[in-house]
């Protein structure tokens, strides 16, 4: 009884706690979970967390004006862009490599991106598009996945794993998200790839490239992929694709990185330097075409000692 | 008109933002980790003050540069400041630094449809005793890294830091092999001669020069403590120490 009179009467602690909190949260809306154990993460953990939105009739037209650096290039906020990703299933599980530029215009923002998001030890997700969005919403993916694990005492599958990101994005539909992603995982019914947008799209597959250097990674890809493939047939396609791509593509470039997922989870095989690659390769033998070249025509005259 | 008619379409548009200019820089040792940044805010051609600190103390251990829109930034300073004084109250410790890189992340994701105009750099020390650095875009994404420039003279700090602190385009020495880390003496010499060069060079870099340093704790202070124009901002030696150096840069 006194708890409903202290919920509803106008006066006393509780009610003008409640006032206090109507004044001063203007836009943040803090539950007390951030004084406790939870420590600002408790937004988090309960459900989607709020978002603040301009007070404007068209928030997502003013978001466009301010950030979208492909219609407007002097406008104030650089969203990095640019970059080649790409998994496929075999025989051996699933092989996730990505090359680790970000650009902004034509400046090189960074040349030591992540992007594979390591969303739990079997499960990953590639980051093509807005490098907060991916990273974000797949470390709230990773939240969701934990969650699962503990209600429902089992793994969460890729397909659902996809799905609850693909119904995510989708609810955000036409608000800025920019995300190109490939969840990468091995559960009950063995390797599986999905690919998913922020348009809404989520397909299954054995093979997809996602960014700028899409095409130049298919264009290696596609002739090279067989499904038995022995893991280190698949490794190497991989590497070669994304070296391919950073090449051709000015967006893409820097390193390569390489993660194989089998049956007990990924694992990070390594860091390659596409300029290294180039000359030497990943064993002595460099990707360049400079050695099929050589001596071969008064154009290419032999290396001279 | 007076009556709300034009004879012409009309088009309004909501323009919350500015640029401020400046640059920040945080480079990360073993077992320390300097931030700095210049103290010129200037908005177009006109320079608005000589002395607006982009480079702020968190904890002891934690120090934020940040850069863009100054009234963005200053407004995510204090909303971060607020939130780790909440901890505090909570935990009766301060927050390490991977911690207040992920409530960075979070703070800043949270205004993803109306982002805060702010480049931020992390800097300080990390649990197990080494040297960090986090930066972050607008919208939350970060990386840690060892190095990294972020502002107006991003564009001529980072190669000079690259070639500088990861010896790109560099080969050692035959027999040799680069440093995987500098001494502090080493960093604050590359700092100042970043900004020294960015002031010659970019017009919205100049006046003044604030380095956070920010040492592990057990490390000696050795060459910091009584040093022209250094200050100590913590008041204990026995855990993380953290110090500011104030130089002035060329001011036309």
């Amino acid at each position: 009884m006194n708890s409903l009179v202290s919920r509803f009467s106008t006066t006393g602690p509780i009610a003008e706690l409640r006032k206090a909190k109507e004044v001063l949260g203007d836009d943040d809306e803090f539950s007390d979970a951030v004084w406790g154990s939870e420590a600002g993460f408790g937004s988090l953990a309960n459900g989607v967390p709020k978002f603040s939105i301009p007070q404007v009739p068209d928030p997502s037209a003013f978001l466009r004006l301010h950030t979208d650096d492909h219609s407007d290039p002097s406008c104030r906020i650089k969203i990095k862009h640019g970059t080649t990703t790409l998994a496929f299933r075999f025989q051996g599980g699933v092989i996730v490599a990505v090359d680790s530029r970000a650009s902004a215009g034509s400046y090189v923002a960074s040349g030591t991106v992540k992007k594979v998001i390591e969303i739990n030890p079997y499960l990953l997700g590639t980051m093509a598009g807005g490098a907060a969005d991916c990273q974000y919403w797949e470390t709230y993916l990773g939240i969701q996945c934990r969650l699962h694990e503990l209600r429902n005492r089992e793994r969460i599958s890729v397909a659902a794993a996809s799905k609850y990101l693909s119904n995510l994005v989708y609810s955000y539909k036409g608000m800025g998200l920019s995300m190109g992603t490939m969840i990468c995982g091995w559960d009950k019914t063995g390797p599986a790839v999905f690919y998913v947008d922020s348009d809404g799209t989520r397909l299954k597959g054995d093979l997809f490239s996602v960014g700028s250097g899409s095409t130049f990674a298919y264009g290696v890809l596609d002739q090279g992929y067989r499904w038995d493939l022995t893991d280190e047939e698949a490794q190497e396609l991989g590497r070669r694709s994304i070296y391919a791509a950073g090449h051709r593509d000015a967006y893409s470039g820097n390193t390569i990185n390489l993660y194989h997922v089998k049956e007990d989870g990924w694992k990070f095989i390594g860091n390659y330097d596409v300029s290294k690659m180039h000359y030497e390769g990943p064993n002595g033998v460099g990707y360049g075409y400079d050695i099929r070249t050589e001596g071969r025509s008064s154009a290419n005259p032999p290396a001279t000692q | 008109m007076p009556d709300g008619s034009f004879s012409h379409p009309q088009q309004r548009s909501f323009n919350p933002y500015t640029e401020n200019g400046g640059t920040i820089l945080a480079i990360a040792g073993a077992d320390f980790t300097v931030i700095a940044g210049d103290t010129r805010q200037s908005e177009g051609y006109s320079i608005q003050t000589r002395y607006a600190p982009k480079v702020f103390r968190l904890t002891d251990r934690a120090v934020l540069a940040v850069n863009g829109f100054a009234a963005d930034g200053n407004m995510f300073v204090k909303k971060v400041k607020q939130r780790l004084e909440w901890y505090r109250h909570a935990h009766a410790k301060d927050m390490p630094l991977r911690a207040i890189a992920r409530l960075i992340q979070t703070m800043l994701y949270a205004q993803r449809f109306f982002p805060y105009y702010v480049y931020n750099i992390l800097g300080g020390i990390e649990e197990d005793g080494t040297g960090a650095v986090y930066s972050f875009d607008p919208v939350g994404s970060y990386e840690r890294e060892a190095c990294r420039a972020a502002g107006a003279a991003q564009s001529l700090v980072q190669p000079f830091l690259d070639n500088q602190i990861y010896f790109k385009n560099q080969q050692a020495a035959p027999g040799q092999s680069h440093p995987l880390h500098l001494p502090l003496s080493d960093v604050l010499s590359i700092v100042i001669d970043s900004f020294t060069s960015a002031t010659e060079r970019h017009i919205e870099v100049g006046d003044g020069l604030e380095m956070y340093v920010v040492l592990a704790k057990g490390r000696s202070a050795q060459g910091l403590e009584g040093g022209r124009g250094v200050q100590e901002l913590t008041t204990r030696t026995d855990g993380d120490r953290v110090f500011v150096i104030r130089r002035e840069l060329k001011k036309d």
